[in-house]
């Protein structure tokens, strides 16, 4: 019998489980059980799961450097563009339900308020990579040069991971995990290319 | 002897290899499919923290007696926020950092019996029970708009009676000019004093003259009952008209002292908190405006007032001052 691709089930799982946050939040909201402040609930719990994404889709190639599997490479677009899906809506509850579309208050906060200036531009960041994330835009832009324009996925979550540690109060241990998760796989990154290097120097 | 396994089907009947292999690898995808979505969905909710909920009460419980109060001029006439947002919608950092945490953790505050010390540059210093302390006084009812340093506020029903009094009956010298206040120091109780997220204990202070305003009051109620443990039982500080983390919570020292004392999140960021912190939509904290607020509830920002809307009872005590600086 001929048989499909392996793990068919793979796309369409990470497709429902991704949306399991969104739903979440509408569900508890229209039900008022995101507790007494339910916009600064929301619009935290949004611009953690954005982060969480952007750490997800940047750990797929370093998995295949250590673990040799190669399934995770299968999801990685469908992960950055929930980390895309998940930063828009993020910006959109800032914008629209924070600070109610007040244009003074928001150009206020992003030319005076370092954090609200990082996560912009983080956000801005990622729309070029949303945009050229399919086959065509591969194809247009050549491999090699849609390879390095998408290495801007690690500057966004480093960015991401900035904006998190100015915003909170005090307790940073919740940035600082997502930080050296990310320093990790940045770490495997260049340990890789490193060995890559050597390798091809050796005589054969 | 007969074939046990009967004649056998014919091979009409016989499913086909191909189908077979294929409805068992569906069953096998559908269940890693479930499994997979489930697993990743959960776990997204976990990071989110949204597995944890809090308990929340709608009313404040029934059984609980009522404080014997009575009715104060200083209220403001304004919705007052539920009692299930006030109890547990909480910044009470020795439970843990976020808001549901204190209504969550503060079971282990034992909040009877327990003494206050008032000392320093008093006539008469002296450790007292919480109860014979309250016997003292009349207990108002006293309405308070309540803005956190966040950006969020609320209207909060305490009951309470004016710092002052108590100050009054312990006689402060003439060097008192400051009045530094503690929060009780005891890991058993309040879990996150292991941690080192804070310095602990909590400490606060406030100036003499302001210490001695009719509109500060030592709060041991909310909505006519005694305090939740959350909300700073027994004892708490409300300054109405400076930023909610002035409000120390479960006091266990009051000391009047000649110079000003440390306040802790003044020591911990300095240029974010200032000693004063008094409520002032010029003054933006570095990371965000405070311009405006969320009074919890509602749904568009208002306008914070200066002072949060007691600038005639208070803005005298600041003459001259430059509220920028001494921010």
């Amino acid at each position: 019998m001929p048989r499909g691709a392996p793990f068919p089930w793979l796309k369409p799982a990470v497709l429902l489980g991704g949306l399991v946050p969104v739903a979440t939040l509408v569900v508890r909201g229209l039900r008022g059980e995101l507790g007494a402040d339910p916009i600064a609930q929301a619009l935290n719990q949004l611009g953690l799961v954005a982060l969480v994404f952007l750490v997800a889709a940047l750990a797929c190639t370093p998995l295949k450097t250590i673990a040799g599997v190669t399934w995770p490479l299968r999801i990685r677009r469908m992960l950055g563009l929930f980390a895309f899906f998940y930063a828009t809506l993020h910006v959109t509850t800032y914008l629209a339900l924070d600070q109610g579309l007040d244009w003074r208050a928001i150009f206020d906060d992003l030319t005076k308020r370092r954090f609200i200036y990082v996560g912009a531009t983080t956000f801005l960041l990622l729309v070029p990579l949303a945009v050229t994330s399919t086959n065509g835009w591969v194809r247009r832009l050549g491999f090699p040069a849609w390879k390095r324009l998408h290495r801007l996925a690690y500057v966004a979550t480093i960015l991401a991971v900035v904006h998190f540690t100015w915003r909170v109060k005090k307790d940073l241990s919740e940035p600082l995990a997502y930080g050296a998760v990310l320093a990790s796989l940045l770490l495997v990154r260049i340990v890789g290319a490193v060995f890559t290097v050597e390798g091809r120097r050796r005589p054969s | 002897m007969s074939d046990p396994l009967g004649k056998p089907p014919p091979s009409s009947e016989i499913t086909p290899e191909g189908l077979w292999i294929r409805r068992r690898e569906l069953i096998r995808n559908a269940a890693l499919f479930t499994a997979t979505s489930a697993g990743m969905g959960g776990g997204l909710l976990w990071l989110m923290g949204g597995s944890r909920t809090t308990r929340r009460e709608d009313e404040a419980p029934a059984d609980e007696p009522d404080l014997v109060t009575v009715k104060s001029a200083f209220t403001v006439d304004e919705p007052q926020t539920p009692y299930g947002d006030v109890t547990t919608y909480n910044n009470f950092y020795e439970f843990g950092p976020e808001k549901g945490d204190p209504a969550a953790y503060a079971g282990s505050l034992r909040p009877r019996p327990w003494t206050i010390a008032v000392d320093g540059e008093v006539a008469k210093p002296q450790t007292i029970d919480i109860d014979q302390l309250l016997s003292w006084f009349t207990l108002e009812d006293r309405v308070y708009r309540m803005r956190c340093v966040e950006g969020w506020s609320m209207v909060v029903p305490w009951v309470g009676f004016p710092l002052g009094a108590l100050l009054k009956r312990v006689e402060p010298t003439s060097n008192a000019r400051y009045v530094a206040f503690t929060t009780l120091r005891d890991p058993a109780q309040m879990p996150e004093e292991r941690s080192e997220l804070l310095p602990w204990p909590y400490v606060e202070g406030l100036r003499l003259d302001e210490a001695m305003h009719p509109l500060t009051i030592l709060v041991t109620g909310l909505y006519g009952k005694a305090l939740p443990n959350q909300n700073g039982a027994p004892l708490r500080l409300v300054v109405p008209w400076k930023y909610g983390f002035k409000g120390i919570k479960s006091i266990v020292r009051i000391s009047l002292t000649r110079t000003q004392p440390q306040t802790t999140w003044n020591a911990v960021l300095p240029d974010e908190y200032g000693f004063y912190a008094n409520v002032n939509p010029e003054v933006d904290h570095p990371r965000w405006s405070q311009a405006t607020e969320r009074r919890i509830g509602e749904f568009s920002r208002r306008p914070t007032l200066p002072f949060n809307g007691y600038a005639e009872q208070v803005a005298g005590l600041y003459t001259g001052m430059n509220l920028r600086r001494w921010f």
